[in-house]
């Protein structure tokens, strides 16, 4: 028997258990099979809840299971990392006809993977304080901020920093607005912090490699130092590469 | 604190498999436990709480790497990048152990996240011993080889289990992991005498021992099916094989696996207690 049919039959419970699998007797294998297939399922079904805490919450534990069910067969993991499964959530709940109605869930999921990521991510000593504070002004302007590895940003035309604390930590209930959201990781626990309007747009180009001057892009309405505060607070600024000299 | 060298060998004492909650508990108070096992895979992220916490055990305990992804009975060639991460992982740890499964998990790019059970045939002992070559040449150290739990039989396996491990152990050098659970398992599933299975066992080519604990359930005919599970206490069958295969083989290091509803400390050091005391009456 190959392990392709042995394969197809584990992932598709309605396909026949492989001829050739027998018990002792060398009777079909039948409810012996469904062991490994039950093991598969299961336990991915399981890796997805624990990935997943707070879309598994909005649509509920059962709704959760069968949609899982339904992710495991059509994005089985890529790779041994199951810290990583579920790379395809976000774009799997925008097509998942049932959950059309939901239309935040998956940037819950793009923030919940964020917060994995950021998990695992490699450390990097962050710049102090003082070093920031000990730049003048043109000089700030003119070098580009480098991120930790662990930072993610993540932008939603949804309150998906208010549904996320509403659920994981019991925060009051969402007001309908746009959210911009960074996952920092101080020391080894990842948190979301909600980024003050236009922050999300500043760091989306610091981390496309503009200087500080160009991400702010003259835009007077925003808040850069309460902006550099918290990445400095965060520890999410490894390095301060100064500009050309002129 | 252990020296450098005892950090490099397993004892032959109990160990345990590491979970992040119990981290203080084995700083504090590792009682029976001289030894630590981890699931590779776990530890291939690049950095964060995970590896510093790794890092700060391997400096108090040996530890045992254990794989639990890289498909050695696979049809398809190794996956070099998986391979690669655990050269990283073997390279910067430099374990006392690294050991892995007579089984598949990965099938194309899908891994399945189950151990897969493979006919014993000659063509299946061809592919499992160049993957072992392949693994012992890419991380420059002997591994440990465990023996399966299986709930079915192939029509076209040609060979006995113990006879296919013999086989491979003296094609590539290889050393082998006893899973006692297992043995029990599979036994009862094959409706063969488990005793038998560990009398012609190569014990002096056995580094490591695992126990752990099953669920029970039948087959289509009503007939037991036991179901490696790791999710509770070692049922006292499964002890009393462990008692036979020390007095056949000697004193081994040996762990108590527990994957799923993960007790609280006492209870898991309970279990490497009743292991330490079994261990004490034989000698290495």
């Amino acid at each position: 028997m190959r392990q392709a049919e042995f394969r197809d039959a584990l992932l598709d419970p309605d396909l026949p258990v492989p001829a050739g699998l027998t018990d002792p007797q060398g009777h079909p294998a039948g409810r012996r099979f469904d062991v490994y297939r039950n093991n598969v399922s299961v336990s991915l079904a399981e890796a997805l809840c624990s990935a997943f805490p707070v879309v598994r919450a909005l649509v509920g534990e059962d709704f959760f299971a069968a949609m899982a069910a339904v992710y495991v067969r059509s994005h089985p993991p890529g790779s041994p990392l199951l810290m990583f499964y579920g790379q395809q959530m976000a774009d799997f709940l925008s097509t998942f006809e049932p959950v059309a109605h939901l239309g935040y869930l998956p940037d819950v999921a793009r923030l919940e993977l964020a917060l994995h990521h950021s998990y695992h991510a490699a450390d990097r000593p962050a710049v102090a304080s003082e070093t920031l504070a000990c730049l003048a002004p043109g000089q700030l302007m003119e070098s580009r901020l480098q991120l930790a590895p662990a930072v993610f940003l993540i932008r939603s035309q949804w309150p998906v920093h208010s549904i996320w604390m509403a659920n994981a930590r019991g925060g009051p209930p969402p007001r309908a607005e746009a959210q911009d959201v960074l996952v920092t990781r101080p020391q080894f626990d990842p948190e979301p912090e909600l980024l003050p309007k236009g922050a999300g747009r500043f760091i989306a180009r610091l981390i496309a490699g503009h200087t500080t001057g160009a991400a702010l892009e003259d835009d007077l309405s925003f808040d850069l130092t309460a902006t550099l505060g918290l990445l400095i607070r965060s520890g999410a600024i490894t390095q301060i590469i100064p500009g050309e000299p002129k | 604190m252990p020296d450098q060298t005892a950090r490099h060998s397993l004892p032959p004492h109990p160990g345990v498999g590491y979970k992040a909650r119990h981290f203080s508990n084995i700083i504090d108070q590792a009682g029976p436990v001289k030894w630590l096992e981890i699931h590779a895979e776990n530890y291939m992220g690049d950095g964060g709480r995970p590896l510093a916490q790794l890092r700060h055990l391997a400096e108090r305990f040996p530890i045992s790497v254990h794989g639990v992804g890289l498909s050695i009975g696979g049809e398809a060639p190794l996956d070099r990048d998986h391979l690669a991460r655990l050269a990283h992982l073997c390279g910067w740890l430099n374990p006392a152990s690294f050991s892995e499964h007579l089984a598949w998990s990965t099938h194309g790019a899908e891994f399945l996240n189950d151990l897969l059970p493979l006919p014993y045939t000659s063509a299946t002992l061809a592919t499992v011993v160049s993957h072992i070559d392949q693994v012992q040449a890419t991380l420059g150290r002997r591994m440990l080889l465990e023996n399966p739990a299986v709930y079915l039989d192939f029509a076209e396996t040609e060979m006995d289990e113990v006879d296919f491990l013999n086989e491979i152990v003296a094609r590539t050098g290889c050393g082998l992991l006893l899973d006692v659970n297992n043995v029990h398992v599979s036994s009862t599933n094959r409706q063969t005498d488990p005793f038998d299975y560990i009398d012609r066992f190569a014990h002096d080519q056995v580094g490591e021992i695992h126990l752990g604990g099953h669920d029970q359930d039948h087959d289509d005919t009503g007939a037991p099916l036991l179901i490696d599970s790791h999710g509770c206490e070692i049922v006292d069958p499964v002890w009393e094989l462990y008692a036979h295969t020390l007095a056949t083989g000697g004193a081994k290091p040996t762990l108590i696996e527990w994957d799923n509803d993960v007790p609280d400390w006492p209870v898991l050091a309970a279990e490497a207690d009743r292991a330490a005391r079994l261990l004490q009456k034989v000698t290495a």
